[in-house]
């Protein structure tokens, strides 16, 4: 239908859901996205075990294989599973959308107030998701790693991290996170609302603080295993 | 032609009341078999549009701009007047309706500003009503402001954005009303000709401004709230497209035009810098609240910058002529006053055509934070324009063309001398006689459109029959397209070399000279020499590339200096015949000894409203009456 | 007086919708550094006139930063490179003498390119239509004192009232999204009381239609903020999202009307 043709209608007319609107799939981008960074966080804090040594990161690994009789994590996976299911889906759609909304670019474009990182949000998304992928075959069921153990957590994260390229990639990704998590931190308070000039520089510096920690604990990891500081 | 302005009988207080009871009603289930033209969608045709649909009528609403938004009425800053006496400090409708018609100079009828006055409340509730953040105090209730013109405290005001604030108001009120399907919106339709068969106005013409397309619409009523011409003057505080050619074209249709000379100077705009001008933008006059108005007492010091000008070289013109008003004297006043002190050569700037408008006692007094709350948007616009800090250095000022108290004649129903064709807002000549007071074009506007056309137009419609509109094929319409299309062929065929802007400037300059602030029978008569030149120049000498069937802006341009062209000679033809000065209208030679207007309620106490007489004649003009019943003729003093 | 500038213009020139357009060089010679930017532009079409060319199409009117019509991107940025300023305020003493000047039209699938530098913004209007007033029929309120409303509600109510409509935010706005428009609106009536009864529908309305015009999403950039010339702030984007959300959730399908008197 050309612009011009418009008819204007409310929401309810339209059959306009939640999921349907464009702000709908917003919340629901920030809300996966809210468990994905809440689920990298408690990781990290967990992982965090493995300068505690071999015995404390495979019974770290136990306790989670045997929380709830087994269903726990279970229940974690469905829901890290569901939230990034969402968050693709809304993440792939919107793009899509906002590519639509601008067929034609500027030839002198200036960008004055957006950043690298906002700007960069859907490709280091999707290499976030490969790296997903990577890394549950890396180091959960063990199809990437070379030497795979599923008796010993600890080994295979140690093994796995002695291959460079493994770690290059971790590392990249892990950068990656950083962007994505500085910008997406910030912009979720911006798309559930919870902005008030008074916490303006609050927010800014709760992204960059939390994804400093994370990324920077998160890097040190694989630093560690090659620096040969966990062995 | 009979000039019949309908006033209905009774004391003041009680003739809209009575009127409103008088006129005879349209059955509900009817209304939305009667369907009614409202071009233009400022404060006037927007009010109107959203009003007339609500009460079930079908409307349809047009507008050159791209949005119905973006009329000019935005760019009021100062504020409306209302009587609300929220102050106590003694407004009252009765204030509210002696000022207007003092102000005016008793060249308008009392009994249209007295219910302008009484109305005057009903839109203050009606745009709170819409979400109009008007201006308030810490207890929540609304702040008021007092206005060039006025001893009380009655403006209402949103920032320095009134006119926007109350258009969006509007505007919002009337796109309800498209997005129930009630209206029918034409943005980027320019009205080029009234339809009128048998004497009645059936419809208008329009030309598309996208595709070009010259297309018809009929109506069983039809509303011009088209604004003001003060384009006539090429430099005015008018946007661009603000243009004369919708009440222009219905007067060539048997509209009578009342008083095109009662033209209004704003004393506060930002002087002209260059050729390269295309218009001239307003400081508020709320800025004389807190600004005092001064130029150098010598002329040797006109060059040297206002901090080096010591307190007594310093001459506070309008404090020392007008103690009791001061800086608040009214617009025609003070704007003669700093013309007068410019032709001493007192002026300031550049171009010497310029005086200081100094806030720095204020900021003394009051401290920055308050003058920046109180006008902190138009400081920066003023910086932004003139790359000067107004709270540093003095804002230069300049009067310039502003607002037009002239347009078609209408009676006390809005209805123009052709049945069926009623005026609203700026465009007719109805509320502000010879002059205009600060704050009141907002709330004419708004009263045309809220309050009076649905009461009044309902008068009309009630007395024709349901579902008897005329049919496009008619051949009135068909006879009525082809006129414009021909005209507009005629604007091609000319193929010259000069550009619309250029006759338009030229026109400028002697509207400016001999008919802006000061008038005399000598400069008119030379100007209505030099006005028929311009246009004959026009139509051997203009060049308008592309076609018509396209976006053309030099074509939209073309068509309304086309019409200024005509209009700028009856504006002056006016004045010569206005042998009298009164409110804006200062003709030279009737001054007193110390430069005051004088009025001359024997000969001049009428409107003179013309009747277009074909192509070369002259127009005939007749007079209507102003009878005072309720106030008495006296002479205006602010001294 | 200061010094004149020679500048070269790189034009957007498009017939029509349908036509392809191109970038056409002019030169804009002798241009004073008080004159408007678009007062130089007008100084160029004149020229172009009496040589008989097209001069450039571009939306203009009040030309003092109020109508929201001008609208063009300069040198990449929505009304030039001064902030809080349209393009009919810019003054030429914020270029160079030498300089390049590029101008584009405002590039969104919601607006379509009229001609030149002149775009169909009525998608604007639309949204308005669907929700963005108070139902108050004329003559209906009450008196306007009788709901006192806190200075400093009035004072955000007017921040976002302040919107000129001009579309710079969607221009400015990598995905072309309308949310600095349209939270404007919805964060000017929600602040105020007369605009509770509506505002939960309000903000489904207009943000359905929003949508149904094929605007971008926000993903806070915040090159509209930037780009504003009014400075309006993505705050209201903010407060927006939070109404729709709690719309979303307590949101009651149309009310049936019962017993009839
Ligand atoms: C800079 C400035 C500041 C002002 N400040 C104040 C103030 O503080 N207080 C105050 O009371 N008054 C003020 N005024 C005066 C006041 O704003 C106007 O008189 C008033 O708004 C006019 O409203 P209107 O509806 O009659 O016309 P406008 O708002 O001018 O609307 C005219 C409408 O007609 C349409 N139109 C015109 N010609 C055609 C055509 N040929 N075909 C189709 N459509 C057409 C336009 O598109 C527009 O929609 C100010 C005026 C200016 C210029
Ligand atoms: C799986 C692949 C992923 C893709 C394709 C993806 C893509 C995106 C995109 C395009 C955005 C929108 C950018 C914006 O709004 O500015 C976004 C936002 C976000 N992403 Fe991701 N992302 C992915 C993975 C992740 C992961 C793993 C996390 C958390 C660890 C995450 C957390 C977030 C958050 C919190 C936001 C902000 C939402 C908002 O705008 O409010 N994303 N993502
Ligand atoms: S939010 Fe700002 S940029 Fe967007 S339309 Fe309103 S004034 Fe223009
Ligand atoms: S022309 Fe009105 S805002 Fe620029």
């Amino acid at each position: 239908m050309s612009v011009a043709e418009q008819s204007i209608a409310g929401a309810e007319a339209r059959g306009h859901g939640f999921l349907a609107s464009s702000v709908g799939r917003k919340i629901v981008m920030a809300a996966s996205g809210i468990v994905l960074f809440g689920f990298v966080t408690v990781h990290m804090i967990g992982n965090t075990q493995a300068y505690m040594g071999a015995e404390a990161f495979n019974g770290y690994a136990k306790f989670l294989h045997s929380m709830l009789h087994g269903g726990g994590i279970w229940i974690f996976r469905a829901v890290l599973l569901l939230a990034t299911g969402l968050h693709v889906w809304s993440a792939t759609t919107l793009t899509l959308d906002n590519l639509a909304a601008r067929p034609v670019g500027y030839r002198a474009q200036q960008n004055v107030a957006s950043t690298w990182a906002s700007r960069t949000m859907r490709w280091s998304g999707v290499i976030l998701a490969a790296f997903i992928v990577f890394h549950l075959m890396h180091l959960t069921t063990g199809q990437a790693h070379p030497a795979f153990d599923h008796a010993n957590p600890y080994a295979n994260f140690v093994s796995g991290f002695k291959v460079p390229a493994a770690a290059a990639f971790y590392i990249v990704a892990q950068l990656c996170l950083g962007l994505h998590m500085w910008h997406g931190v910030w912009s979720f308070t911006q798309t559930l609302g919870l902005s008030h000039p008074r916490y303006e520089s609050l927010r800014r510096n709760f992204a960059t603080g939390l994804t400093l920690l994370v990324v920077g604990v998160n890097i040190s990891y694989p630093v560690a295993v090659i620096t040969g500081f966990i062995h | 032609m009979e000039l019949k302005s309908q006033i209905p009988d009774g004391p003041i207080e009680k003739k809209w009341d009575k009127h409103k009871f008088d006129l005879k009603l349209v059955n509900p289930a009817n209304k939305r078999k009667y369907k009614v033209i409202v071009v233009g969608s400022g404060l006037a045709g927007g009010a109107a549009a959203a009003s007339l649909a609500e009460l079930g009528y079908e409307v349809e609403c047009y507008c050159y701009q791209d949005s119905p938004r973006r009329a000019h009425s935005i760019a009021a800053q100062g504020g409306i007047n209302g009587a609300k006496n929220y102050h106590g400090d003694g407004d009252s409708v009765r204030r509210l309706f002696y000022d207007t018609v003092k102000g005016g100079d008793f060249r308008a009828r009392e009994a249209n500003v007295h219910r302008l006055a009484e109305v005057s409340n009903n839109i203050i509730d009606q745009c709170v009503g819409q979400g109009v953040p008007f201006a308030r105090e810490y207890g929540g209730l609304l702040d008021n402001r007092s206005f060039g013109g006025a001893q009380v405290s009655r403006t209402f005001y949103a920032r320095g954005q009134t006119g926007q604030q109350l258009l969006l108001g509007a505007y919002q009120a009337l796109e309800r009303q498209i997005g129930l399907g009630a209206v029918k919106m034409f943005s980027r339709h320019e009205m080029l000709e009234v339809i009128v068969v048998d004497g009645v106005a059936k419809g208008i013409v329009t030309r598309n401004m996208v595709t070009g397309k010259i297309e018809s619409h009929v109506a069983d009523a039809v509303c011009l709230a088209t604004g003001g011409y003060g384009n006539v003057f090429y430099l005015s505080t008018n946007a661009k497209g603000c243009n004369g050619t919708a009440i222009w074209r219905a007067y060539k249709k048997g509209a009578a035009f009342a008083n095109p000379c009662f033209t209004q100077i704003h004393p506060t705009c930002i002087p002209v810098t260059g050729d390269h001008q295309s218009k001239l933008t307003l400081m508020s006059e709320s800025l004389r609240n807190d600004g005092r108005i001064w130029v150098p007492k010598r002329k040797e010091d006109c060059g040297k910058p206002a901090s080096q000008i010591p307190e007594d070289d310093r001459d506070y013109y309008l404090e020392r002529k007008y103690p009791s008003f001061g800086n608040l004297a009214p617009r025609d006043i003070s704007s003669r006053a700093a013309k007068q002190a410019c032709d001493e050569g007192r002026g300031i700037g550049a171009t010497g055509r310029g005086v200081y408008l100094d806030f720095d006692d204020s900021i003394k007094r009051l401290g920055q934070p308050k003058i920046e709350e109180r006008y902190g948007n138009l400081f920066e616009m003023y910086e932004r324009i003139t790359d000067e800090n107004p709270y540093k250095t003095p804002m230069r000022i300049y009067p310039a063309s502003h607002y037009t108290m002239g347009g078609l004649w209408v009676d006390y129903n809005l209805q123009s001398t052709i049945p069926g064709l009623f005026v609203l807002g700026e465009a007719n000549f109805s509320d502000h006689g010879a002059n205009r007071l600060g704050a009141s074009a907002l709330m004419q506007g708004l009263a045309d459109g809220y309050f009076v056309i649905p009461y009044t137009i309902g008068g009309y419609l009630a007395g024709i029959k349901p579902g008897s509109r005329i049919k496009l094929d008619d051949p009135a319409v068909k006879a009525t397209e082809q006129t414009v299309t021909d005209q507009i062929g005629r604007l091609f065929a000319i193929k010259g070399k000069q550009t619309p802007d250029h006759f338009h400037r030229e026109l400028g300059k002697v509207m400016w000279e001999y008919s802006g602030m000061g008038r005399n029978e000598a400069g008119l008569k030379k100007a209505l020499e030099l006005i028929p030149q311009i246009r004959e120049e026009f139509w051997n000498n203009l060049c308008i590339p592309g076609t018509g069937e396209e976006v053309n802006q030099s074509l939209e341009m073309a068509g309304r200096v086309a019409d200024f062209l005509e209009l700028g000679e009856l504006l002056c033809l006016d004045a010569l015949n206005r042998r009298e000065s009164c409110g804006a209208h200062f003709r030279e030679e009737w001054q007193t000894g110390e430069g005051e207007a004088m009025r001359d309620d024997e000969s001049f106490c009428h409107v003179a409203a013309w009747e277009y007489q074909g192509e070369g004649n002259a127009p005939v003009r007749h007079t209507e009456q102003l009878a005072f019943e309720s106030l008495h003729l006296a002479t205006r003093n602010y001294k | 007086m200061s010094k004149h500038l020679n500048l070269t213009l790189h034009v957007w020139r498009q017939k029509n919708t349908n036509c392809d357009g191109k970038f056409v060089e002019y030169p804009a010679e002798n241009v004073s550094p008080d004159m408007s930017f678009l007062e130089m532009l007008d100084v160029v079409n004149e020229g172009l006139i009496r040589k008989g060319e097209d001069p450039i199409t571009f939306d203009h009117d009040c030309r003092e930063g109020i109508c929201g019509t001008c609208s063009m991107v300069i040198n990449g940025r929505p009304h030039g490179p001064k902030e809080r300023t349209t393009t009919c305020q810019l003054h030429m003493r914020s270029f160079q003498d030498g300089e390049s000047i590029t101008l584009e039209p405002w590039r969104a699938e919601a607006f379509p390119v009229l001609r030149d530098l002149m775009v169909d913004r009525t998608a604007f209007d639309r949204i308005i239509a669907a929700g963005g007033f108070i139902s108050v029929p004329t003559g209906s309120p009450q008196d306007a004192n009788a709901l006192p409303i806190p200075k400093v509600n009035a004072e955000l109510a007017m921040d976002a009232a302040a919107c000129i409509g001009c579309g710079a935010c969607v221009a400015a706005c990598p995905n072309a999204s309308a949310m600095l428009f349209v939270s404007a609106k919805i964060n000017h009536l929600g602040q105020l009381p007369q605009g509770q009864p509506e505002r939960y529908s309000r903000v489904r309305d207009m943000i359905a239609q929003m949508d149904a015009e094929e605007f971008g999403t926000c993903t806070n950039h915040g090159e509209c903020e930037i780009a504003c010339p009014k400075g309006i702030k993505m705050e209201n984007i903010a407060r927006m999202n939070r109404d729709f959300l709690k719309a979303s959730i307590t949101y009651r399908p149309a009310v049936v009307g019962g017993g009839a008197g």
